[in-house]
């Protein structure tokens, strides 16, 4: 790219240095000069002019009405959604004339009937130099008077001091929470007391029975006493959640140790993805793909839920499973790796739960 | 001092607001204030009124805002729904989220003031980009405003805070998965992100503080954070005075426009009542948030086609548009022992981080670059300064590459195209777009320098075809007046600045690299359109023939 300073091809030669030279420049021809509106000459105008501000003023006038009536006479005592949004359009209608007409009022005066000449002010300088020579004299008074400089002791400590001070206003935040520890790596899908956690409908919490489980079928699931928690429901349900699906056993291609992880081309997935946590819960039946509806990471049941498309990088866990003796779906143990999107510690946590 | 007013004729106000201003006066001694703002010039042009769309918004909300503080209850309790929605009747949910629901249901005029608040959030931060993109596009960024650009960006983090903060607040489904996300982001910092996550929910997510502690930010130190940065933007504001647009009579030493009383405060005061109107009008007739629709927050069901408030939309976008495996590479890989999440910690935070910094840095950059340490009050236009136009709209591009991305699935639905196809797509966009964005901006913002310089030598085209005695058709220009003229020739066209040595005769390589930029910036060009130009132009026999041309037909 060449130097194209000129207006345009055809003209380079003229103008390749043009705009250079200060004297060359076009002068300031100064404002233009004032053009009359029409109710500035004709007093009709003028007139006219006012009413229109005083019609719009009306309007405000009538839409604070309306929203009075909309208020005090709607009664919201049947509360049907058509009531509701009936009063919502007119409480909003009518502060929005109260509102639009005194401001389209009060603009159309301004730019109709109040004097409308361009003003030039001068600019003034941000600073003056007399007061900057004043200020930097008093700066220099100050600092000299405290000493600070002849007292390098004094200063040391005190920026020490004030370096050391805010660690107690940091400190003081410590129990915002409870420490991490291992909380994010178990599930409540762990046995208690030896028993097999049953696998239960959400949001429900009925038991499922293997028989239930029919080819290309899937099922929300939560784990067996879920809903009869108290505390921390949300807390247990956000990691517990897992999806169920039968696919033809064929299809299925489990690595080693994992081949007894399923039952009968049964398998189960926890529902929460490994990127950052939303419900994986679009289950594509004819592909056996899982989709997560927040940003689209995609798993393949075939391969183990290994992640085929989107910002996920790892499978989401399988949840071992079993049928216990009278034909219910039991989890065998808790995942064998920490659920939902990473964390720092969670390389460490899953070593823990496999050792 | 009393001896000598009495000793005068005393003053006596002629009007009932005089007499009153002058009670005032003469106890806190306000007249110097009057004098200085009572006739104060603003230049007026409607790009200027974006700033005060922000502002307005930014009153509206805290209205709004405080009358919802009346009825809203931020506990994460369990409660059982006993309000007059009946589809969501006796269903276990948040104190919170009941308290939603009844503001939007029992509460008259509650939904309405719910609808103006989120409107008036989404206008407020749509208001401050806009009025940001003005800044930038008109270089009313240079000195002295460096540090009130600063500011702005500065408020714009704090108003999608503010947003943030409160679109959590009602525990629908809809939000609750958004913390999800804000959740998992945060866990992919490294080190402290699994601390930060259980400090910030008190716990595990979705724990039952998060929505008090939001609230607190929401309605306290976020906001008196945004009215602070407000106080010093508009006080710098009336230091600086306003810049105006380049034109006759208008120079950077004076301030061309109106007086504050009564025109400009007028039509600013009003503006004020126009924008309450419009989000009102909104209010009325756009349902936001319909959060009945969603259900209390449930970690387990999740709606296709979610979608963030459109300003968090850029950040939702990138975590989409980034690959977790590429070739058999996992951006989640362990190192010593530990999980580093790059596949979520890169897109959330790199190109926000990106845009940010060189939004708070540019000032400075350009500064560096051209040398020029100058005041500015007069703005450019934007076709005036091609390659930062073509800067700011290569960023804007990027930005909407990203936004588009947090619809990907909403697009691939509307569009009947594939998915993972628009992903593909975008994924190219967010490197090529920018490249593109910049190229043709900066080409057409010289077409633009060009057909001005036409304007101003050869006059408008009238569209008046005349046929010459010999034949020859020609369409008659008609030359501009000087005024129209200069506000397409009174503008600076800077020129490449070379390498100079330092006072050891060093041409440093930092200067090297300047000198590199300055030559990118500004080796395009097209200078103004000079007297000799137009004298030229006129002198040139093509033009006597239109000129006699034009005397013949008004001879007619």
């Amino acid at each position: 790219m060449g130097n194209h300073s000129d207006g345009s091809p055809s003209h380079s030669g003229t103008v390749a240095t043009a705009g250079q030279n200060e004297v060359e420049k076009f002068q300031d021809p100064g404002l233009p000069p004032h053009r009359l509106r029409l109710a500035d000459t004709d007093p009709r105008a003028a007139k006219r002019a006012e009413r229109q501000v005083a019609i719009l003023f009306g309007a405000s006038i009538v839409g604070t009405f309306i929203f009075l009536v909309a208020y005090f006479a709607i009664d919201l005592g049947d509360s049907s959604i058509a009531t509701i949004r009936t009063q919502n359009l007119l409480l909003g209608l009518g502060t929005a004339f109260a509102m639009l007409g005194i401001g389209t009022g009060i603009v159309h005066w301004a730019k109709a009937l109040m004097p409308d000449h361009e003003v030039s002010e001068e600019r003034h300088a941000i600073r003056h130099e007399e007061d900057r020579q004043a200020a930097v004299r008093i700066v220099d008074d100050i600092v000299e008077e405290t000493g600070i400089k002849r007292r390098p002791l004094i200063r040391n400590t005190l920026i020490g001091a004030i370096a050391l001070a805010p660690l107690p206003a940091v400190a003081i935040f410590g129990d915002l929470g409870p420490r991490p520890d291992d909380k994010l790596a178990h599930t409540m899908w762990a046995p208690q007391d030896g028993k097999l956690k049953r696998l239960t409908r959400d949001p429900d919490g009925t038991p499922i029975k293997a028989s239930d489980v029919t080819i290309g079928s899937a099922f929300h699931v939560i784990p067996e006493g879920l809903n009869e928690l108290h505390e921390g429901k949300l807390n247990e349900k956000a990691k517990a959640v897992v999806l169920l699906m039968r696919l033809n056993p064929e299809s299925l291609n489990p690595s080693p140790g994992r081949e007894d992880w399923g039952y009968n081309g049964i398998v189960a997935y926890s529902k929460i993805c490994t990127h950052v946590g939303c419900p994986v819960a679009l289950y594509e039946q004819q592909t056996h793909h899982l989709l997560c509806p927040c940003h689209q990471s995609t798993f393949d049941l075939t391969q183990e839920c290994k992640v085929i498309f989107g910002p996920a990088s790892r499978p989401l866990p399988q949840l071992p499973i079993a049928v216990d003796a009278e034909g219910y779906l039991v989890a065998t143990s808790d995942f064998k790796e920490p659920v939902g999107p990473s964390y720092w510690e969670r390389d460490q946590h899953e070593r823990q739960i496999n050792s | 001092m009393s001896a000598k007013s009495t000793a005068e004729a005393p003053f006596v106000a002629k009007t009932k607001v005089g007499r009153v201003t002058d009670f005032v006066d003469s106890r806190v001694g306000g007249s110097p204030i009057l004098r200085e703002f009572g006739r104060k010039v603003f230049p007026d042009h409607w790009s200027f009124m974006f700033g005060e769309v922000a502002l307005y918004s930014f009153i509206i909300l805290l209205l709004s805002g405080t009358f919802l503080t009346f009825f809203f209850d931020p506990s994460m309790a369990e409660t059982h729904y006993q309000g007059s929605y009946t589809p969501l009747y006796n269903v276990e949910m948040s104190v919170a989220y009941s308290s939603s629901l009844n503001i939007s249901f029992d509460i008259r005029g509650g939904l309405f003031m719910r609808q103006v608040h989120h409107w008036a959030a989404l206008l407020f931060v749509a208001s401050l980009g806009v009025h940001m993109l003005r800044v930038f596009f008109t270089g009313a960024f240079r000195r002295p405003r460096e540090m009130n650009w600063v500011v702005g960006g500065v408020l714009l983090i704090l108003a999608m805070a503010a947003g943030f903060t409160g679109y959590s607040l009602p525990d629908d489904l809809l939000s609750g998965n958004g913390l999800r996300i804000i959740d998992g982001v945060i866990k992919s910092i490294p080190v402290i992100g699994t601390y930060t996550s259980f400090f910030l929910f008190g716990g595990e997510f979705p724990g039952t503080a998060i929505i008090g502690r939001l609230y607190v930010l929401h309605i306290l130190l976020v906001p008196a954070l945004i009215l602070l940065m407000i106080v010093i933007h508009l006080f710098m504001v009336v230091i600086h005075k306003h810049t105006q647009y380049p034109g006759p009579g208008r120079n950077d030493g004076n301030v061309v426009g109106y007086p504050l009383g009564p025109v400009y405060a007028a039509k600013a005061g009003g503006f004020f009542f126009i924008v309450f109107g419009v989000i009102a009008i909104m209010a009325a007739a756009f349902t936001i948030n319909p959060i009945w629709n969603y259900g209390p927050y449930d970690p387990s069901p999740v709606s296709a086609g979610t979608q963030p408030d459109w300003y968090i939309g850029f950040v939702d976008g990138a975590l989409r548009l980034m690959p977790g495996v590429v070739n058999g590479f996992h951006f989640e890989y362990v190192i010593f022992g530990y999980t580093l999440t790059l596949n979520v910690l890169l897109p959330a935070l790199v190109p926000a981080g990106i845009i940010f910094t060189v939004l708070f840095m540019y000032p400075w950059i350009e500064r560096w670059i051209t040398k020029d340490d100058r005041e500015h009050h007069v703005l450019d236009r934007p076709r005036n300064a091609p390659t930062r136009t073509a800067i700011g709209v290569a960023g804007f591009t990027w930005y909407c590459v990203m936004w588009a991305a947090a619809g990907s699935d909403l697009i691939a639905t509307h569009f009947h195209v594939s998915l993972n196809d628009v992903t593909y797509w975008l994924r190219a966009l967010f490197f090529l777009g920018p490249v593109i964005a910049f190229v043709v901006t900066k080409r057409v913002a010289l077409a633009l320098q060009r057909k001005d310089r036409e304007i101003a030598l050869h006059g408008r085209e009238t569209g008046r075809i005349v046929r010459l005695p010999h034949g020859e058709f020609i369409e008659v220009h008609a030359p501009l007046d000087e005024y129209k003229r200069y506000k397409l020739v009174g503008f600076e066209s800077p020129s490449v600045l070379p390498a100079v040595p330092n006072e050891h005769g060093i041409v440093t390589r930092k200067e090297k690299r300047r000198a590199a930029l300055s030559k990118w910036f500004f080796e395009d060009r097209v200078a103004p359109a000079t007297p000799a130009e137009l004298e030229a132009a006129h002198g040139h026999a093509h033009h006597e023939a239109i000129e006699t041309a034009e005397q013949k037909s008004l001879s007619h």
